[in-house]
């Protein structure tokens, strides 16, 4: 199976082009193809990971083959090849299920859409773009895919582009992410330079003995900035929110498996490369670090049910990266695993109640859980799970990122951890108890979604329960022994921090029902009182603001001087080599007078002059 | 005596005649004599030239016969061009032919 592996992304990308070519008329047919092809691609994944197990292949002794696409011998190689390690084959499964799973939902959420076939050809195309990126052994490769991402990313996000906001949001994601992708070009293209390939093997085993650590530093931050923009790590989370704009099942496929997921899993392809450099690892953790906060300060005061799942994706992003950084490769990617069942359960959860209502205001909601009880308990599930309540996924993937940091004396990171956790809790609790319990609001008539959205729900459910077992320290062989960076190595379960964790998370969830568990003027009141942070918060720090003023008056005004220079300068030049000919010939044309006699007068003095100049030696010796 | 210089004097003084007829001269006919006086003082040169200096050779001579037979030429198509214009304008002044301004 393994030496089919490359068909995986070959299936959906072959859906693409026959769901918007032959099938687009025939609706049901579209979903059809497009979830066989993702069917198809998750039973390879799933053989492919069974083999890797199997047959032993590990980090250190990976599966690659590749035949070269672009060749100029003695100077550039450019492979097209397939890498699988655990680390890939795990990959390969997520993203495959996840597909398959938000497909099967889309075929009930978006009935009825006219956009119906065209979205089930981009979303093939997006678990292509990302499959292949999984599995590329090389920069040049991963890189052509991460742009191929960015598209459909695009096209999806703006999928509704008769509305203003969703063009804009699509243009928003591009963009942001084409300044991101602009690093990371510039950081592999640094390291062919240096070592002259890309293959992320003769890379890995040429990094470590690399002495220049200077300039390999500056390719590590560049490289660096294509995860940042791709994962929405701060300063360039901005698309993330603005994403939302998309159809639903896109954001589920965005956040969980698709998308932010490039970024991280870019970070564990290269980690040999920031593995070397201590400086570069500590800023990837600050990054991490700091987005976390950031985004789960954001999220507390959203409104928005797909804002407040999309901040709580920015934020556990910034676990995942802070985990690459502290140097703990495996939790970045356990967390990544799990985040991906849970936050896809969670977008799917909130579309199919956007789906039922067509509001996306929490506090429009309320009492839901009478009217949609398969909606609402999964997504409690994974809001437990995300909050990190024990013995569910997200607590032992976010435990063995806050015992990484804890371990390796990243106390400032531990404790901006643990705060991260307790605001997730409290965020994703307030979110419950305002738009699942209470009353119901008047005016709203909620309905359970049909079956084609629930069976999702409830698989992802179960895996959003399930899936931590795999890392559970208390299980040998696990996830830490399988996806790994050096030596495999097995987790001592920290229990002190595991304690903390799961009274934070609980204390979280506490503070969320004092708040908002009934009616209570305690919330508006405290608003009202924190007055300027509570503005701060709900302008997301106003960075949308700084930037577009950045553009405004700095970007725009660059744009203003360098087309005055353009008009005045250029142009003035070449304008001035046309006027100048012109009002010559303008003058000169005078002295034509069309008389032939003068034109005679003229040559015959010409000929005069040129005779004596010729003859002036002569006449000189006759003068003389 | 007379030498060649005063041949010579004698051929300058022609070729200015004619110069100045065929550049002051307003008209076209007498441009046109101009223009043979200034030919033939060529040929007078041409010929004191190859008595003087070569009296054995004939070339001088053998040149002016062609340069009156190319001027009986030039004189015809001038004659035939001045004679057109005039049928034209019903004038031969040539302060008028400014027809090669721009």
């Amino acid at each position: 199976m393994i030496n089919h592996a490359w068909l995986i992304p070959v299936f959906p990308a072959l859906a693409f082009p026959i769901i918007i070519f032959l099938t687009r008329r025939v609706r049901p047919l579209s979903a059809l193809v497009g979830i066989a092809a993702i069917g198809a691609s998750f039973v390879m994944a799933v053989g492919v990971l069974r083999e890797v197990l199997l047959n032993g292949v590990t980090m250190a002794h990976p599966v690659e083959y590749a035949s070269t696409w672009l060749g100029i011998p003695g100077l550039l190689k450019i492979e097209a090849g397939v890498l699988i390690d655990p680390l890939a084959a795990v990959m390969l499964l997520v993203v495959t299920l996840v597909a398959l799973l938000v497909e099967i939902y889309s075929v009930g959420y978006m009935h009825g859409d006219p956009g119906f076939s065209t979205f089930f050809g981009y979303l093939s195309l997006f678990s292509a773009s990302m499959l292949g990126l999984v599995l590329a052994n090389n920069y040049f490769m991963i890189f052509f895919f991460w742009e191929l991402v960015g598209l459909c990313s695009y096209l999806l996000i703006g999928f509704y582009y008769h509305k203003q906001s969703a063009a804009r949001a699509g243009l928003k994601a591009f963009v942001t992410n084409r300044v991101a992708d602009f690093g990371f070009m510039l950081g592999f293209f640094f390291l062919f330079a240096i070592f002259g390939t890309f293959n992320f093997r003769e890379l890995a085993a040429a990094i470590p003995s690399y002495q220049n650590t200077g300039f390999l530093a500056l390719a590590a931050a560049l490289v660096f900035i294509g995860p940042i923009g791709k994962s929405a790590q701060f300063p360039l989370h901005v698309w993330l929110p603005d994403a939302m704009e998309g159809p639903t099942p896109v954001s589920a496929l965005i956040h969980a498996a698709t998308m932010v997921a490039a970024g991280v899993y870019l970070l564990a392809r290269a980690f040999v490369l920031f593995a070397s450099l201590p400086g570069i690892m500590l800023l990837v953790a600050y990054v991490g670090g700091f987005t976390a906060l950031f985004a789960a300060t954001i999220a507390i005061t959203q409104r928005d049910i797909k804002r407040i799942l999309a901040y709580s994706t920015i934020s556990q992003l910034g676990y995942m990266v802070m985990a690459m950084g502290i140097g703990s490769m495996t939790a970045g990617m356990f967390h990544l695993m799990t985040h991906a069942f849970f936050k896809a359960l969670l977008f799917l959860g909130a579309g199919s109640v956007i789906h039922a209502l067509e509001e996306q205001d929490i506090f429009r909601m309320g009492g839901l859980y009478k009217d949609m009880k398969v909606t609402v308990s999964t997504f409690v599930i994974a809001a437990l799970a995300l909050a990190g309540v024990p013995p569910l996924a997200g607590f032992w993937s976010k435990d063995e990122i806050l015992a990484g940091a804890f371990d390796h004396g990243f106390t400032g990171l531990y404790i901006i951890g643990t705060l991260v956790a307790f605001l997730t809790a409290f965020y994703m609790f307030r979110l419950i108890f305002v738009a699942f319990f209470g009353d119901r609001r008047a005016g709203l008539h909620a309905h359970e979604s049909p079956l084609t959205m629930t069976v999702p729900l409830v698989i992802l459910a179960v895996l959003s329960v399930v899936s931590g077992f795999v890392g559970a320290p208390f299980v040998s062989h696990g996830f830490s022994s399988f996806v790994y960076y050096g030596e495999p190595h097995h987790i001592e379960p920290n229990y002190g921090v595991m304690l903390l964790s799961t009274i934070v998370a609980l204390a979280g969830i506490g503070l969320a029902w004092l708040l908002y568990g009934r009616p209570s003027d305690v919330p508006a009141r405290l608003a009202e009182r924190y007055r300027s942070i509570y503005k701060l918060l709900v302008n997301k720090y106003y960075i949308d603001e700084v930037y577009l003023w950045l553009f405004h008056r700095v970007g725009l005004g660059l744009a203003e001087a360098f087309n005055w220079h353009d008009r005045h300068v250029v142009d003035g030049v070449f304008d001035g080599v046309g006027d100048v000919t012109r009002l010559s010939g303008h003058k000169l044309r005078l002295l034509q007078t069309g008389n032939l006699q003068t034109y005679a007068l003229v040559i015959f003095t010409a000929v005069v002059i040129i005779a004596l100049w010729m003859a002036a030696p002569v006449l000189g010796g006759v003068i003389q | 005596m007379i030498t060649l210089n005063h041949y010579l004097a004698v051929g300058g003084l022609l070729f200015c005649i004619g110069l100045f007829g065929a550049l002051a001269k307003r008209n076209a006919i007498a441009v046109l004599m101009g223009i043979e006086l200034m030919l033939n003082a060529v040929n007078i040169n041409l010929v004191a030239f190859n008595h003087f200096l070569a009296p054995d050779q004939v070339t001088g001579q053998i040149f002016a016969i062609f340069v009156i037979v190319v001027a009986a030429a030039e004189v015809a198509v001038g004659l035939a061009l001045v004679l057109n214009i005039y049928r034209r304008r019903l004038d031969s002044n040539i302060d008028d032919l400014d027809w090669l301004k721009w």
